[in-house]
C-alpha cells in the first residue's frame, strides 16, 4: 500500500491576526509534499482541536505573534489529551521568548521554532519526527 | 521635450556613457560583477548608474517643483523641517491603562512630541477582557481598554489639549474614539480642540492586518460615520489613517504598498462623497501611514511618489479645490518585519537607516522600532534608545537642514517616476475589477501579498537575499537581552476592575443607551453621538461592539494561503 502523505494543520489560535508566517509555512509545507489544512485566523483552542481530529492530521503547527502563546499552546495539548487524540504532535512558532520555551515543552509542545528559523529546518524536523498514521 | 535639460546635452551624455561602458567591460574582465542581479528589498532590479537620460522627459516645475506647492513631490508644507521637525511619536501600550500611562509619561519626559497608543488584541477586536475569546491575551501586545475608566487612567496627567494622540484601532475605532472624546469632555476639554488620529482603516485590515469584526460594507459605513462626525464635531482630528504599513509587514513589495494604500484612499473618498459630504470638507483630515523598510532609496522614492499621486488624484479625479485636500500627510513606522531575533542590537542600525529614509522622504511623524520588538513589547531602555535614534537624526545628522535634499538625484527621480507608474497600473487594475471592495472579495490584494511574501522568504532561504545574522555572519553563541514580560495576573485584576464598574454604574441607563444605538444602526443614522452617550454611562467596549455584531453580522477569515 502506498504510504499516506503527512497531514499537517497550520493553526492560528486566539485573536492575533499576524498570518504572514503561517501562510508562508502553509505554502512551504504544501511544496514539500504535505497535505496542508490551514485553519484561518481567530480560532479558539477548542475549534483547532475539533478540526484536527476531524481532519485526522498527524501534526498541528501553531503560530502566535502577539504574546498569548503561553495560554493557547498548552491549552491545545491539554484538549488533545482530553479527547484521546494526543497522538497528534503539536509544534509551535512565532514570537516566543527563549525563556518561555522550556515551559511550553514541559506542557507537551514538541518543538518551538522562533524568528529566523529556516523553512527547510522545520520541514526536515517534521520528516524526521513524524510518521504518517497507518 | 525636456524642460529640465537642454536636449542638446543628451547626445554628449550618450557618447560619454558609451565610453564608460567600454571602461566598464575592461573592469569586469578583471573582476566580474559581484552579483547577477542587484535588487531592492522588493526584488526590483536596479541599473548600474543613473543619468539625465533616465529622466529626460522630466519637467522640473511639473514633476518636482517646490515643497508646499502642487504636486508636492518635495513635501506638503512649504517650510518642511525648517519650520518644525516631524512629530516624534512612539507607539506604546502594555498591560493595564496605568502601566501604559507610566510609559507615556516617560516618553514625554524624554522628549517625544506626540502620543501613540497600542491596544491589546481583545481591545483591537472589540472584546472585553472577560470574554472567553480573550483568554490569555490581556495586555500582551498593548493596553487593555474595557471601559471609559480605563481611558481615563490611560491619559491621566497628560496634556491632551496640547499634545496630539494617535490610536491604532480599527474595527472598534468609533467606540475607542468615543471614549477618548468622552474622557476629554469629562476633563472639561472641548471636543473641537482635540487633535489626533484614529487608524480606522478597515480595508487594509481585510487585506493585511486581519483584525476584523463586521463585513466590509458595514465596516465602511461606520468609518464614514466617523468622517462625517469628525468634519462637524472634531475638526482637528484625522479620522482615517490610510495605512500601507501593515500591507508591507504582511509581505508586499513597496509598489504594492503604494498602490493598495492609495486604492483604499480612493474608496474612502468615494464613499464619503456618496454620503453627501463635500470633498474639501473632509479630505484635509485624511492622513496616511507608511512603512519604512530597509531599501533606502526605494523607500524615499515611494514617499515622494505617494505625495505626487495623491495630489493628482484629489485634484484631477475628485476635483478638490482646497490645496489641503491635495496633501498626503503621513506617519511612518520603521519596518518591524526587517528586525531580527538574532543579534538584536543590529536592529538599532536597521531602524536608523529606515528612520533616515522616512525623514528624507518627508514624513510628518515617525515611530522608530525598539531593538527588542521582534521578541516582545519594548523595555523602557529599548524604547528610549529608539526615541534617541530619531533625536540624533533630527539634531545631529544635518539631514533636516535642506528640504528634500535628494530631489533632483537622477536615481531617486527615476525611481519615483517608475514607482508611480507601476502603482497607477495596479490601481487601474483594481478599478477595472470594480474597486477595492470587489478586489478584496476576490482576494486579489491578499494573494498578491502572499505571493510576494513567499518569494521573499524563498530568496532568504536560498541565500539570494542576505539578512545579517540570520543567513550570513551567523553567530553560534548569542548573548540574550533582557525582555519585558507581561504578568499573567493582570488579566484577573482587569476583569475585577471592569466587574466593579459594571456593578457601580446605572445599568438601566446603559441598556437604554445601547438600545438607542441599536435603533440608530437599524435606521442607518450616524452612530457617533449614541456611542459617546453609551460609553459615558460606562458601557463596555464589547457591549457596544456586540450591538454592531448583532445588527451587521460578523466577518470570518476565509483562511486562504
Amino acid at each position: 500500500m502506498e504510504k499516506r502523505k503527512l497531514r499537517v494543520m497550520v493553526a492560528k489560535p486566539g485573536l492575533d491576526g499576524h498570518d504572514r508566517g503561517a501562510r508562508v509555512i502553509a505554502r512551504a509545507f504544501r511544496d514539500a509534499g504535505f497535505e496542508v489544512i490551514y485553519t484561518g485566523l481567530h480560532q479558539t483552542p477548542e475549534e483547532i482541536v475539533k478540526a484536527a481530529i476531524q481532519e485526522d492530521v498527524d501534526l498541528i503547527g501553531l503560530s502566535s505573534l502577539a504574546g498569548a502563546h503561553r495560554y493557547h499552546f498548552p491549552k491545545v495539548v491539554e484538549l488533545l489529551r482530553e479527547n484521546n487524540a494526543d497522538d497528534i504532535v503539536v509544534i509551535g512558532g512565532g514570537i516566543i521568548p527563549d525563556e518561555d520555551v522550556p515551559r511550553l515543552k514541559e506542557a507537551g509542545i514538541k518543538e518551538i521554532f522562533t524568528p529566523g528559523a529556516p523553512l527547510q529546518d522545520i520541514i526536515d524536523w517534521i520528516r524526521k519526527n513524524i510518521n504518517p498514521k497507518r | 521635450m525636456s524642460k529640465t535639460f537642454n536636449p542638446k546635452i543628451f547626445e554628449d551624455i550618450e557618447r560619454e556613457q558609451e565610453r564608460w561602458q567600454m571602461e566598464l567591460e575592461k573592469a569586469f574582465a578583471i573582476r566580474a560583477e559581484r552579483k547577477k542581479r542587484f535588487t531592492t528589498v522588493s526584488d526590483r532590479e536596479i541599473d548600474r548608474i543613473y543619468t539625465p537620460l533616465d529622466i529626460r522627459d522630466q519637467d522640473f516645475l511639473r514633476d518636482i517643483g517646490f515643497p508646499g506647492l502642487y504636486p508636492f513631490t518635495r513635501g506638503v508644507q512649504p517650510s518642511m523641517y525648517r519650520g518644525r521637525l516631524w512629530t516624534m511619536r512612539m507607539f506604546a501600550g502594555l498591560g493595564t491603562a496605568k502601566d501604559t500611562n507610566k510609559r507615556f509619561h516617560l516618553l514625554v519626559k524624554e522628549g517625544q512630541t506626540g502620543l501613540s497608543t497600542a491596544f491589546d488584541m481583545p481591545t483591537l477586536m472589540g472584546y472585553d477582557t472577560d470574554s472567553p475569546k480573550a483568554r490569555g491575551e490581556c495586555g500582551k501586545c498593548g493596553v487593555a481598554i474595557d471601559t471609559l475608566k480605563d481611558m481615563e487612567d490611560l491619559f491621566e496627567g497628560l496634556p491632551i489639549d496640547r499634545i496630539t494622540t494617535s490610536m491604532t484601532i480599527n474595527p472598534p475605532a468609533p467606540v475607542i474614539w468615543g471614549m477618548y472624546i468622552a474622557m476629554a469632555e469629562k476633563r472639561g476639554i472641548d471636543r473641537k480642540l482635540l487633535g489626533g488620529t484614529i487608524q480606522n482603516d478597515m480595508l487594509k485590515e481585510f487585506i493585511a492586518q486581519k483584525t476584523f469584526m463586521l463585513p466590509p460594507e458595514p465596516s465602511l459605513k461606520l468609518i464614514i460615520d466617523t468622517v462625517e462626525f469628525g468634519t462637524k464635531e472634531v475638526p482637528k482630528w484625522n479620522t482615517i489613517s490610510i495605512s500601507g504599513y501593515h500591507i508591507r509587514e504582511a509581505g508586499s513589495t513597496a509598489v504594492q504598498e503604494l498602490a493598495f494604500t492609495i486604492s483604499d484612499g480612493i474608496t474612502y473618498v468615494q464613499a464619503a462623497i456618496e454620503r453627501g459630504l463635500n470633498v474639501d470638507d473632509f479630505a484635509p483630515r485624511l492622513s496616511f501611514f507608511f512603512n519604512s523598510h530597509m531599501d533606502f532609496f526605494e523607500e524615499i522614492a515611494k514617499f515622494r511618489a505617494a505625495r505626487r499621486m495623491w495630489a493628482k488624484i484629489m485634484k484631477e479625479r475628485f476635483k478638490a479645490k482646497n490645496p489641503r485636500s491635495w496633501w498626503l500627510r503621513f506617519h511612518t513606522q520603521t519596518a518591524g518585519c526587517s528586525l531580527t531575533a538574532q543579534q538584536p542590537y543590529n536592529n538599532i542600525v536597521r531602524t536608523t537607516i529606515e528612520g533616515l529614509a522616512a525623514v528624507l522622504g518627508g514624513t510628518q511623524s515617525l515611530h522608530t522600532n525598539s531593538l527588542d520588538e521582534v521578541l516582545a513589547l519594548p523595555t523602557e531602555e529599548a524604547a528610549t534608545i529608539a526615541l534617541r535614534t530619531q533625536q540624533i537624526i533630527a539634531e545631529e545628522s544635518g539631514v533636516a537642514n535642506a528640504i528634500d535634499p535628494l530631489g533632483g538625484s537622477y536615481f531617486v527621480e527615476a525611481l519615483t517616476n517608475k514607482m508611480e507608474e507601476e502603482a497607477f497600473e495596479i490601481i487601474e487594475k483594481i478599478e477595472n475589477m470594480g474597486g477595492m471592495l470587489t478586489a478584496i472579495e476576490k482576494h486579489y490584494p491578499q494573494m498578491e501579498i502572499a505571493d510576494s511574501a513567499y518569494r521573499y522568504q524563498k530568496q532568504i532561504e536560498e541565500g539570494e537575499r542576505v539578512v545579517v545574522g540570520v543567513n550570513k555572519y551567523v553567530m553560534e553563541e548569542e548573548i540574550p537581552i533582557e525582555i519585558l514580560q507581561i504578568d499573567e495576573e493582570l488579566e484577573r485584576l482587569q476583569i475585577e476592575k471592569t466587574n466593579r464598574i459594571k456593578s457601580e454604574r446605572d445599568n438601566k441607563r446603559v441598556r437604554k443607551c445601547l438600545e438607542r444605538l441599536e435603533d440608530a444602526c437599524m435606521n442607518d443614522e450616524n452612530v457617533m453621538e449614541y456611542i459617546i452617550d453609551a460609553v459615558k454611562e460606562y458601557a463596555t467596549l464589547q457591549e457596544v461592539c456586540d450591538v454592531f455584531r448583532k445588527v451587521y453580522g460578523e466577518y470570518k477569515d476565509p483562511g486562504i494561503y
